[in-house]
Protein backbone atom coordinates (compact mmCIF):
# COMPACT_ATOMS: atom_id res chain seq x y z
CA UNK A 1 0.00 0.00 0.00
CA UNK A 2 2.74 2.43 1.06
CA UNK A 3 4.80 1.40 -1.88
CA UNK A 4 1.87 2.03 -4.21
CA UNK A 5 1.33 5.48 -2.75
CA UNK A 6 4.99 6.33 -3.12
CA UNK A 7 4.97 5.11 -6.70
CA UNK A 8 1.96 7.31 -7.28
CA UNK A 9 3.75 10.21 -5.66
CA UNK A 10 6.72 9.51 -7.90
CA UNK A 11 4.47 9.60 -10.91
CA UNK A 12 3.00 12.88 -9.76
CA UNK A 13 6.46 14.40 -9.39
CA UNK A 14 7.43 13.09 -12.78
CA UNK A 15 4.29 14.59 -14.27
CA UNK A 16 5.02 17.85 -12.54
CA UNK A 17 8.45 17.85 -14.06
CA UNK A 18 6.91 16.95 -17.37
CA UNK A 19 5.04 20.26 -17.24
CA UNK A 20 8.37 22.00 -16.93
CA UNK A 21 10.45 19.92 -19.21
CA UNK A 22 7.93 17.95 -21.30
CA UNK A 23 9.07 14.73 -19.66
CA UNK A 24 6.63 11.82 -19.53
CA UNK A 25 8.61 9.77 -17.03
CA UNK A 26 6.13 7.31 -15.59
CA UNK A 27 8.07 5.45 -12.94
CA UNK A 28 10.19 8.18 -11.43
CA UNK A 29 10.73 6.59 -8.06
CA UNK A 30 12.20 3.46 -9.58
CA UNK A 31 15.24 5.73 -9.82
CA UNK A 32 17.35 3.55 -11.98
CA UNK A 33 19.38 5.95 -14.01
CA UNK A 34 17.64 6.78 -17.27
CA UNK A 35 19.34 6.45 -20.64
CA UNK A 36 20.97 9.73 -21.70
CA UNK A 37 18.48 10.25 -24.54
CA UNK A 38 15.59 10.25 -22.04
CA UNK A 39 17.06 12.83 -19.68
CA UNK A 40 15.68 16.34 -19.35
CA UNK A 41 17.47 19.45 -18.20
CA UNK A 42 17.47 20.02 -14.45
CA UNK A 43 15.77 23.39 -13.78
CA UNK A 44 18.23 26.11 -12.84
CA UNK A 45 17.87 27.73 -9.40
CA UNK A 46 19.67 30.16 -7.13
CA UNK A 47 19.46 29.59 -3.38
CA UNK A 48 21.49 30.71 -0.38
CA UNK A 49 23.76 28.45 1.60
CA UNK A 50 24.37 28.66 5.35
CA UNK A 51 26.98 31.43 4.84
CA UNK A 52 24.52 33.53 2.87
CA UNK A 53 26.29 32.83 -0.40
CA UNK A 54 24.06 32.48 -3.46
CA UNK A 55 24.54 29.08 -5.04
CA UNK A 56 23.29 28.10 -8.48
CA UNK A 57 22.98 24.66 -9.98
CA UNK A 58 24.99 25.89 -12.98
CA UNK A 59 28.08 26.01 -10.73
CA UNK A 60 27.94 22.23 -10.57
CA UNK A 61 28.09 21.60 -14.30
CA UNK A 62 30.68 18.91 -14.91
CA UNK A 63 29.79 17.15 -11.67
CA UNK A 64 27.23 14.45 -10.94
CA UNK A 65 24.88 15.92 -8.33
CA UNK A 66 22.56 14.31 -5.82
CA UNK A 67 19.98 17.02 -5.17
CA UNK A 68 18.06 16.16 -2.01
CA UNK A 69 14.95 18.03 -0.87
CA UNK A 70 14.49 17.45 2.86
CA UNK A 71 13.39 19.10 6.11
CA UNK A 72 14.30 18.84 9.78
CA UNK A 73 10.74 17.70 10.61
CA UNK A 74 10.96 14.81 8.14
CA UNK A 75 11.84 11.51 9.83
CA UNK A 76 12.58 9.54 6.64
CA UNK A 77 14.90 12.34 5.45
CA UNK A 78 17.00 11.96 8.58
CA UNK A 79 17.71 8.32 7.78
CA UNK A 80 19.31 9.31 4.48
CA UNK A 81 21.51 12.16 5.69
CA UNK A 82 24.31 9.95 7.12
CA UNK A 83 24.39 8.09 3.78
CA UNK A 84 24.75 11.36 1.90
CA UNK A 85 27.58 12.42 4.24
CA UNK A 86 29.31 9.17 3.37
CA UNK A 87 28.69 9.57 -0.38
CA UNK A 88 30.07 13.11 -0.33
CA UNK A 89 33.21 11.88 1.39
CA UNK A 90 33.60 8.82 -0.81
CA UNK A 91 32.88 10.29 -4.25
CA UNK A 92 33.71 14.01 -4.06
CA UNK A 93 37.09 13.48 -5.72
CA UNK A 94 35.42 11.66 -8.58
CA UNK A 95 33.34 14.63 -9.65
CA UNK A 96 30.35 14.13 -7.40
CA UNK A 97 28.53 16.46 -5.01
CA UNK A 98 25.53 16.31 -2.74
CA UNK A 99 23.32 19.38 -2.52
CA UNK A 100 20.69 19.45 0.22
CA UNK A 101 17.72 21.78 -0.12
CA UNK A 102 16.04 22.24 3.26
CA UNK A 103 12.34 23.05 3.03
CA UNK A 104 11.83 24.19 6.62
CA UNK A 105 9.60 27.27 6.82
CA UNK A 106 11.61 28.58 9.79
CA UNK A 107 14.77 28.67 7.69
CA UNK A 108 18.26 28.72 9.13
CA UNK A 109 17.14 28.98 12.77
CA UNK A 110 16.22 25.31 12.61
CA UNK A 111 18.44 24.15 9.74
CA UNK A 112 21.79 25.38 11.08
CA UNK A 113 21.66 23.67 14.49
CA UNK A 114 20.67 20.42 12.83
CA UNK A 115 23.40 20.36 10.18
CA UNK A 116 25.96 21.39 12.78
CA UNK A 117 24.91 18.61 15.13
CA UNK A 118 24.94 16.01 12.36
CA UNK A 119 28.26 17.32 10.97
CA UNK A 120 26.83 17.54 7.47
CA UNK A 121 29.81 17.79 5.11
CA UNK A 122 27.92 18.78 1.97
CA UNK A 123 26.31 22.04 0.97
CA UNK A 124 22.90 22.81 2.38
CA UNK A 125 20.68 25.46 0.81
CA UNK A 126 17.52 27.02 2.21
CA UNK A 127 14.75 26.03 -0.18
CA UNK A 128 11.75 28.03 -1.29
CA UNK A 129 8.43 27.33 -2.94
CA UNK A 130 9.49 28.49 -6.37
CA UNK A 131 12.45 26.12 -6.46
CA UNK A 132 10.23 23.28 -5.27
CA UNK A 133 7.74 24.23 -7.98
CA UNK A 134 10.46 24.06 -10.63
CA UNK A 135 11.09 20.48 -9.54
CA UNK A 136 7.48 19.37 -9.83
CA UNK A 137 6.08 20.67 -6.55
CA UNK A 138 8.10 18.47 -4.16
CA UNK A 139 5.14 17.91 -1.88
CA UNK A 140 6.62 14.74 -0.47
CA UNK A 141 9.95 14.55 1.35
CA UNK A 142 12.53 13.25 0.89
CA UNK A 143 12.61 13.79 -2.86
CA UNK A 144 15.99 13.30 -4.46
CA UNK A 145 17.08 14.04 -8.00
CA UNK A 146 20.15 12.53 -9.61
CA UNK A 147 21.68 14.99 -12.02
CA UNK A 148 24.39 14.02 -14.47
CA UNK A 149 27.53 15.99 -15.34
CA UNK A 150 25.69 17.75 -18.14
CA UNK A 151 23.01 19.09 -15.81
CA UNK A 152 20.39 16.58 -16.95
CA UNK A 153 18.04 14.72 -14.60
CA UNK A 154 19.01 11.08 -14.70
CA UNK A 155 16.66 9.83 -11.99
CA UNK A 156 14.45 10.74 -9.06
CA UNK A 157 13.56 9.01 -5.81
CA UNK A 158 10.43 10.01 -3.91
CA UNK A 159 10.47 8.77 -0.34
CA UNK A 160 12.99 6.72 1.54
CA UNK A 161 14.88 4.18 -0.55
CA UNK A 162 17.88 2.05 0.29
CA UNK A 163 21.43 3.27 0.58
CA UNK A 164 22.55 0.63 -1.92
CA UNK A 165 20.08 1.92 -4.46
CA UNK A 166 21.54 5.42 -4.21
CA UNK A 167 25.06 4.09 -4.40
CA UNK A 168 24.22 2.07 -7.48
CA UNK A 169 22.78 5.17 -9.16
CA UNK A 170 25.74 7.36 -8.25
CA UNK A 171 28.18 4.80 -9.59
CA UNK A 172 26.16 4.46 -12.77
CA UNK A 173 26.35 8.24 -13.27
CA UNK A 174 30.05 8.45 -12.55
CA UNK A 175 31.00 5.38 -14.58
CA UNK A 176 28.87 6.38 -17.56
CA UNK A 177 30.60 9.73 -17.70
CA UNK A 178 34.03 8.22 -17.18
CA UNK A 179 33.38 5.85 -20.06
CA UNK A 180 32.65 8.69 -22.49
CA UNK B 1 -6.39 6.73 -30.27
CA UNK B 2 -5.66 3.96 -27.79
CA UNK B 3 -2.39 5.68 -26.91
CA UNK B 4 -4.13 9.04 -26.37
CA UNK B 5 -6.76 7.45 -24.17
CA UNK B 6 -4.11 5.64 -22.18
CA UNK B 7 -2.17 8.90 -21.65
CA UNK B 8 -5.38 10.68 -20.67
CA UNK B 9 -6.20 7.89 -18.20
CA UNK B 10 -2.72 8.06 -16.73
CA UNK B 11 -2.97 11.83 -16.29
CA UNK B 12 -6.45 11.51 -14.77
CA UNK B 13 -5.34 8.82 -12.34
CA UNK B 14 -2.26 10.77 -11.42
CA UNK B 15 -4.30 13.90 -10.87
CA UNK B 16 -6.75 12.00 -8.65
CA UNK B 17 -3.88 10.34 -6.85
CA UNK B 18 -2.32 13.73 -6.26
CA UNK B 19 -5.54 15.10 -4.80
CA UNK B 20 -5.61 12.14 -2.43
CA UNK B 21 -1.92 12.12 -1.65
CA UNK B 22 -1.57 15.84 -1.09
CA UNK B 23 -4.37 16.12 1.45
CA UNK B 24 -4.58 12.83 3.29
CA UNK B 25 -6.51 14.48 6.14
CA UNK B 26 -10.11 15.61 5.72
CA UNK B 27 -12.26 17.29 8.36
CA UNK B 28 -15.96 17.50 8.98
CA UNK B 29 -17.09 20.34 11.24
CA UNK B 30 -20.64 20.54 12.62
CA UNK B 31 -23.14 22.30 10.31
CA UNK B 32 -24.19 24.75 13.00
CA UNK B 33 -23.99 25.13 16.76
CA UNK B 34 -26.34 27.03 19.03
CA UNK B 35 -25.06 28.89 22.11
CA UNK B 36 -27.03 30.77 24.73
CA UNK B 37 -25.35 33.94 25.95
CA UNK B 38 -23.42 33.32 29.16
CA UNK B 39 -23.15 29.55 28.43
CA UNK B 40 -20.55 27.19 27.03
CA UNK B 41 -20.99 24.56 24.34
CA UNK B 42 -18.69 21.75 23.18
CA UNK B 43 -18.59 20.42 19.65
CA UNK B 44 -16.49 17.93 17.72
CA UNK B 45 -14.42 18.42 14.62
CA UNK B 46 -14.31 15.01 13.01
CA UNK B 47 -11.17 14.17 11.06
CA UNK B 48 -10.23 11.27 8.83
CA UNK B 49 -6.80 10.21 7.63
CA UNK B 50 -6.35 8.14 4.52
CA UNK B 51 -5.03 4.61 4.97
CA UNK B 52 -1.25 4.43 4.67
CA UNK B 53 -0.73 7.82 6.32
CA UNK B 54 -0.47 9.00 9.91
CA UNK B 55 -0.37 12.47 11.43
CA UNK B 56 1.61 13.40 14.51
CA UNK B 57 -0.52 13.68 17.63
CA UNK B 58 -0.64 16.94 19.59
CA UNK B 59 2.17 15.55 21.74
CA UNK B 60 4.60 13.77 19.43
CA UNK B 61 7.43 11.82 21.05
CA UNK B 62 10.16 13.69 19.21
CA UNK B 63 10.90 17.41 19.38
CA UNK B 64 11.50 17.72 15.66
CA UNK B 65 7.99 16.57 14.71
CA UNK B 66 5.23 19.06 13.99
CA UNK B 67 2.26 18.45 16.31
CA UNK B 68 -1.41 18.48 15.35
CA UNK B 69 -2.68 21.90 16.44
CA UNK B 70 -5.93 23.76 16.04
CA UNK B 71 -6.29 27.52 16.48
CA UNK B 72 -9.43 29.64 16.28
CA UNK B 73 -10.53 33.15 15.44
CA UNK B 74 -13.80 33.23 17.35
CA UNK B 75 -14.27 36.77 18.72
CA UNK B 76 -16.56 37.78 20.34
CA UNK B 77 -16.82 34.13 21.45
CA UNK B 78 -14.20 32.67 23.75
CA UNK B 79 -12.57 29.34 22.96
CA UNK B 80 -12.22 27.75 26.38
CA UNK B 81 -10.45 24.56 25.35
CA UNK B 82 -9.32 22.41 22.43
CA UNK B 83 -8.95 18.76 23.38
CA UNK B 84 -6.98 16.52 21.08
CA UNK B 85 -7.23 12.74 20.94
CA UNK B 86 -4.38 10.83 22.56
CA UNK B 87 -1.96 9.45 20.00
CA UNK B 88 -1.00 5.80 19.85
CA UNK B 89 2.62 4.72 19.75
CA UNK B 90 3.74 3.29 16.47
CA UNK B 91 7.20 2.30 15.29
CA UNK B 92 8.29 3.19 11.77
CA UNK B 93 11.35 2.16 9.80
CA UNK B 94 12.64 5.75 9.89
CA UNK B 95 12.28 6.27 13.66
CA UNK B 96 14.46 4.89 16.41
CA UNK B 97 11.63 4.95 18.92
CA UNK B 98 7.84 4.68 18.54
CA UNK B 99 6.11 7.91 17.53
CA UNK B 100 2.85 9.20 18.96
CA UNK B 101 0.55 9.30 15.95
CA UNK B 102 -3.07 9.34 14.86
CA UNK B 103 -4.48 7.16 12.11
CA UNK B 104 -7.96 6.53 10.77
CA UNK B 105 -10.79 8.63 12.28
CA UNK B 106 -10.53 10.93 15.27
CA UNK B 107 -12.30 13.88 16.89
CA UNK B 108 -11.06 17.17 18.27
CA UNK B 109 -13.29 18.50 21.02
CA UNK B 110 -13.72 22.27 21.11
CA UNK B 111 -15.45 24.14 23.94
CA UNK B 112 -16.58 27.67 23.28
CA UNK B 113 -18.26 30.23 25.53
CA UNK B 114 -20.55 33.14 24.63
CA UNK B 115 -20.06 36.12 26.95
CA UNK B 116 -23.17 37.54 28.65
CA UNK B 117 -23.22 41.02 27.22
CA UNK B 118 -23.13 40.37 23.46
CA UNK B 119 -25.92 40.78 20.93
CA UNK B 120 -27.77 37.69 19.63
CA UNK B 121 -26.46 37.09 16.11
CA UNK B 122 -25.23 34.54 13.59
CA UNK B 123 -21.48 34.21 13.75
CA UNK B 124 -18.79 32.23 11.94
CA UNK B 125 -15.81 30.82 13.82
CA UNK B 126 -12.71 30.28 11.71
CA UNK B 127 -10.48 27.39 12.73
CA UNK B 128 -7.08 26.40 11.36
CA UNK B 129 -5.91 22.84 11.74
CA UNK B 130 -2.18 22.43 11.23
CA UNK B 131 -0.88 18.93 10.69
CA UNK B 132 2.05 16.93 9.44
CA UNK B 133 1.28 13.69 7.62
CA UNK B 134 3.72 10.94 6.75
CA UNK B 135 3.69 7.42 5.40
CA UNK B 136 6.39 5.00 6.54
CA UNK B 137 8.65 6.24 3.73
CA UNK B 138 7.92 9.92 3.18
CA UNK B 139 6.44 13.00 4.79
CA UNK B 140 4.21 15.54 3.14
CA UNK B 141 4.86 19.25 3.52
CA UNK B 142 2.95 20.37 6.68
CA UNK B 143 -0.48 21.68 5.81
CA UNK B 144 -3.20 23.85 7.31
CA UNK B 145 -6.88 23.14 6.78
CA UNK B 146 -9.40 25.92 7.33
CA UNK B 147 -12.60 25.03 9.14
CA UNK B 148 -15.67 27.25 9.45
CA UNK B 149 -18.34 26.70 12.06
CA UNK B 150 -21.57 28.70 12.01
CA UNK B 151 -22.71 29.76 15.46
CA UNK B 152 -26.29 30.75 16.26
CA UNK B 153 -25.78 33.01 19.25
CA UNK B 154 -29.02 33.43 21.21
Amino acid sequence: MYSLKLKTAGLVVALGLGMVSCSTESKADAASVRPIKDRKKAPEFKLKDSDGKVVSLAEYKGKAVLLNFWATWCGPCKVEIPWFIEFEQKFKDKGFAVLGVAMDEEGWTVIKPYITEKKVNYRILAGDDSTAQLYGGVDSLPTTFLIDRNGMIAGVHVGLVSKSEYEKDILALLNATAGK
Amino acid sequence: MKKTFSLYLTLLLASNARAQAVNPLSVEPPQKIVIQRGKSVSFKIHAKIEPGYHVNSNKPNEDYLIPLRMTWQAEPLIVESVKYPAGHDEKYAFSEKPLSVLTGDFDILVTVKAPEGIEPQMHVMLGKLRYQACSDKACLIPKTIEVRVTVDLR
